[in-house]
């Protein structure tokens, strides 16, 4: 299918490029040397407030490409809001602002010029607690996002329904009944319907605000199965506070406290041998 | 040791007493409470049945095929119908809801997902308030000045003016107040989708406020369905049937209390005949807007009805 949805691309500029990653937290891989995934998204010094309280400072991060990337850390250290910046989802909330910038394949979506919108029909993102739109039946759940940007194409919309309900591992279960409210679905079905809606839009990247944190563990591993399965065509952002989630199905996690990146690399040197004190005290327990 | 022991369960066993003591004395009180309120539920009751008594008893009477078609006939003789009235009601209030619903609606969208908090969104919402508080004598006015002196007639246009007036108030604050309840989840939902905000607002939020809305759709009509005051001010009453907009118009609050103001029993008896007519098309239209808002698939949602 192509991306008939995606925005204009900018070039960046090559300086920025060089300075700006070779500052960035180098992933060090001390057993395997395996490639490392180009960056997706490079967020560079973002910053986020709510009215004058500074939720995030300075955050530099660069998401790889088709890996799935957790954010991890107890609770209010920003997490979140981090992930919210990275839709531009964040100012959306009355008295709350950001600023730095946060490079999609070379386009700053921090810029001016660039219309959030746009932002986030490349961004998708499924939310903590399951939220399908409430007068609509599973099969306009899907198609909403194609429907309302303008997509007419009855035959297109039919074919990528189907694909985004397969993609959410929920095809089976609804086939029978795409014209029953999406809200007769379990939590679990609810939150793959979710995903679904997500998937019909094509993302990059799709990010993941503990999308397993209301559901029971059973429906929880089929969404941890259903994100390991989807790197190979998007990239994916997930924040849990369920650390062997982010040990179980993350290439990358990082590690924050109070509005801070405190540590960033590869998932297994992360849980394993992590590099700073306090990484450490939080993985085994000791606080959050 | 053993006192010990004893004392513990000697306090345990006062503390139960105490608890069952109390617990009976809850169970009083809350017995108490749920009486209180099935008799303030008959207060409430026991008017509106004695009033739809009454006005059937006395109406049933009057209530043939040609008082509903007719023109009114001689007061005395207790002939002729209330054909014109009925035919003025639904014109008139047609045309008000035509003008108010969709005016409401918007404004009430405005308030709740554009306007945010500030100054302005403030002012219009107590102003808001104050135009459903206005004696609707005074918007009777308004329509008379505005538009019977302009045209220089008494017409269904002033009524129609004076009566949106009285519902475009009713329908923001209830629009206003029915997409406030619908969880932000869903708007973010549709953020995300990168949706704009104005499709968002009409394709999706409305649409989960759609009942409520709808309430206040109706509730609005049957205030002005009611109305008879800011009628005499504007359409003034005839016993002609509808020759045009710029004519004056019969309705059936007017004829109501025209009938009312007889002194004859045949006049009177038509009178609650009209009442009853009036109540009747009032239900009928609220239970077939439910009933077709229901078959959508929309459920009827409790709101809060504040300040109306």
């Amino acid at each position: 299918m192509s991306r008939t949805l995606k925005g204009p691309e900018e070039e960046l500029s090559p300086t920025l490029q060089v300075s700006k990653i070779s500052e960035s937290v180098e992933i060090e891989r001390p057993t395997e040397v395996k490639d490392i995934p180009p960056p997706k998204l490079s967020i560079r010094n973002l910053e986020a407030w709510f009215g004058t309280k500074r939720a995030l400072k300075g955050i530099n991060l660069d998401v790889r490409e088709n890996s799935i990337t957790a954010f991890i850390g107890p609770s209010g250290c920003g997490k979140t809001t981090l992930i919210r910046c990275l839709n531009r989802m964040h100012e959306m909330t009355p008295g709350a602002s950001a600023k730095g910038q946060a490079i999609l394949d070379g386009m700053d979506m921090y810029d001016a010029k660039v219309d959030p919108v746009t932002i986030k029909r490349r961004i998708g993102m499924v939310f903590q607690k399951p939220n399908p739109f409430p007068t609509m039946s599973i099969y306009d759940n899907v198609a909403a996002g194609l429907k309302l940007n303008g997509i007419k194409d009855k035959k297109l919309i039919d074919d990528i329904v189907r694909e985004s309900l397969e993609g959410a591992a929920l095809w089976e279960e609804v086939k029978n009944e795409l014209n029953k409210p999406g809200m007769g679905l379990s939590g679990g079905q609810q939150q793959r319907l979710c995903i679904a809606r997500a998937l019909a839009m094509q993302p990059e990247i799709l990010l993941m605000d503990e999308p397993t944190s209301s559901l029971d563990p059973i429906a929880s591993s089929k969404i941890e199965e259903l994100v390991h399965g989807m790197k190979k065509d998007l990239t994916v952002v997930i924040v849990t506070h369920n650390m062997q989630q982010a040990a179980r199905v993350s290439d990358f996690t990082a590690f924050m406290y109070l509005g801070e990146l405190i540590e960033y690399g590869d998932t297994k040197q992360i849980f394993e041998n992590p590099r700073m004190e306090l990484t450490e005290r939080y993985i085994s327990g000791k606080f959050g | 040791m053993e006192k010990i022991q004893q004392e513990k369960a000697n306090l345990k066993y006062q503390l139960q007493s105490t608890m069952e003591r109390k617990s009976s004395k809850k169970r009083k009180i809350d017995r108490l409470v749920t009486i209180f309120c099935i008799i303030c539920v008959g207060l409430a009751i026991v008017p509106l049945g004695s009033i739809l008594f009454e006005v059937i008893k006395n109406g049933i009477s009057a209530l043939r095929i040609e008082f509903l078609t007719q023109r009114p006939g001689s007061m005395i003789s207790g002939r002729g119908g209330i054909g014109p009235a009925i035919q003025g009601t639904l014109i008139t209030v047609g045309i008000a809801s035509i003008i108010a619903a969709p005016a409401g609606i918007f404004a009430g969208i405005y308030l709740a997902e554009f306007a945010g908090t500030g100054p302005l969104p403030h002012a219009i919402r107590f102003f808001n308030d104050v135009l459903t508080g206005l004696p609707s004598i005074v918007l009777g006015i308004v329509g008379y000045i505005v538009i019977v002196l302009v045209i220089g007639s008494f017409s269904v246009w002033a009524g129609s003016f004076a009566l949106s007036i009285i519902m475009i108030p009713i329908v923001v604050r209830v629009t206003e107040e029915s997409l406030k309840v619908v969880p932000n989840s869903i708007r973010e939902a549709g953020h995300s989708l990168g949706i704009p905000k104005w499709k968002i607002t009409l394709h999706i939020t409305l649409k989960a406020a759609f009942s409520g809305v709808l309430t206040g759709i109706v509730i609005g009509i049957s205030r002005i369905a009611g109305e008879t005051a800011p009628l005499i001010m504007t359409i003034l009453g005839t016993s002609l049937f509808f020759t045009g907009f710029d004519d004056p118009v019969d309705a059936l609050p007017l004829r109501i209390w025209r009938l009312a103001s007889q002194p004859y029993d045949s006049a009177h008896a038509q009178g609650w005949a009209a009442a009853l007519i009036l109540i009747l098309i009032v239900l009928l239209f609220s239970v077939t807007l439910r009933f077709l808002a229901a078959r959508k698939g929309f459920k009827v949602r409790v709101i809060r009805y504040s300040n109306l």
